[in-house]
């Protein structure tokens, strides 16, 4: 996907600056885009080594246990097929409080977890179960609280308040949530639905 | 209003606070953790050079060449319809595929309108509010060999599209 859309974004220039008779810009910006990812990386790097080391202290501090803690009595309902799957359901939980805090790195393992726990209880081997649905709704939308990077970027370009939108990030990551979250369920009941309509028959 | 700013101003001290607090009553060797883990910052900084160098060139072909410019002239009477600001089309459409590509883009955002003006903070929220589904939908159901993911890649698309326009929404009304 990203293949197709990179070639095209440089062929589209190329071809664009052609028809335009500017075709000397191509070679220009190729020098210039390189020396701005440079520059972004350096003036990144500060803020993003902050973040990093916050995150590791958290984690080292146990604190992933005490937001899981919190989290599942509001998790449990979303995953309704995991009452009898305690590691998957442990491990759901865990990915969306690492998730929540930032933790990229930590997520991504207990989510595997999860997902391999699921899909060993899965009886149709190649179909994605609910609860699997359910958990990569909860990640694509990917609610944090602290959006790292973009504090990071904005401090980079001299931002008078690179905090300004963690608020608002926040909050519209709560609204794609609730939006995933209401597709899956509507989505999980039409095939309950169908699967009983099927039964009848 | 006054409250999400707040929540702004408050968050991220009271974070840091809690967070080191908490480390050193559990005796933690808090500086330590933070040194190993402000190293991984500098490994994340290098793994992403090379997608920045990629996305921030193609943007700059793409912009001086003139083609931008053209694209935003044909969608510009639409979006500015909605009221949506034509220059983060690009970051809507990319977010769902590529989070160190979007970031480029917003990068460019910033750097060409100001990280504190209107576009350079709905660009900074859309950035910020999702992740990228293909990606992940990729790495998870590949992890596990599940080859029919259902619904799943229209959920994480409409929670895509509900996070850009709430977004949008949230700055122009909220901090805007």
């Amino acid at each position: 996907m990203m293949n197709s859309v990179w070639v095209l974004m440089i062929l589209g220039g190329i071809l664009a600056a052609a028809v335009n008779g500017r075709i000397d810009v191509v070679a220009k910006s190729i020098v210039s885009g390189g020396e701005q990812a440079i520059n972004l990386s350096l003036a990144m790097l500060a803020v993003l080594s902050f973040w990093m080391g916050i995150a590791r202290v958290a984690e080292k501090a146990g604190l992933l246990q005490v937001l899981a803690r919190l989290l599942t009595p509001f998790l449990r309902p979303l995953f309704p097929s995991l009452w009898n799957n305690q590691e998957a359901m442990r491990h759901v939980v865990l990915n969306f409080a690492a998730n929540l805090l930032g933790l990229g790195n930590a997520a991504t393992p207990f989510g595997l977890k999860a997902m391999h726990a699921m899909q060993q209880a899965n009886r149709e081997r190649e179909t994605a179960t609910d609860g699997m649905c359910t958990l990569l709704v909860l990640n694509t939308a990917g609610l944090t609280i602290i959006p790292t990077s973009v504090i990071a970027l904005r401090a980079a370009y001299g931002s008078q308040d690179p905090t300004a939108t963690v608020g608002v990030t926040f909050l519209a990551g709560m609204v794609a949530t609730m939006v995933g979250l209401i597709v899956d369920f509507l989505f999980r009941s039409l095939r309950w639905k169908g699967r009983r309509g099927s039964r009848c028959s | 209003m006054q409250l999400v700013s707040l929540l702004s101003f408050w968050l991220i001290p009271l974070f840091v606070a809690a967070v080191l607090l908490t480390g050193w009553l559990r005796k933690v060797p808090v500086f330590d953790e933070f040194i190993t883990g402000s190293k991984e910052g500098l490994e994340v900084t290098i793994r992403l050079l090379p997608y920045l160098v990629s996305m921030l060139i193609a943007i700059e072909v793409l912009s001086a060449s003139g083609a931008l410019d053209a694209l935003s002239r044909l969608m510009n009477p639409l979006l500015s319809r909605i009221g949506w600001p034509a220059e983060t089309l690009p970051l809507a459409l990319l977010r769902p595929m590529s989070n160190s590509g979007a970031l480029a883009v917003t990068a460019d955002i910033l750097k060409r309108h100001g990280p504190d003006s209107f576009v350079g903070l709905v660009a900074s929220t859309m950035q910020g509010s999702t992740d990228t589904t293909l990606f992940i939908l990729t790495v998870y159901f590949g992890a596990v060999g599940i080859k029919n993911i259902r619904h799943s890649l229209l959920a994480g698309l409409l929670a895509d599209a509900a996070a850009m326009l709430a977004s949008l929404l949230l700055c122009k009304y909220l901090i805007g």
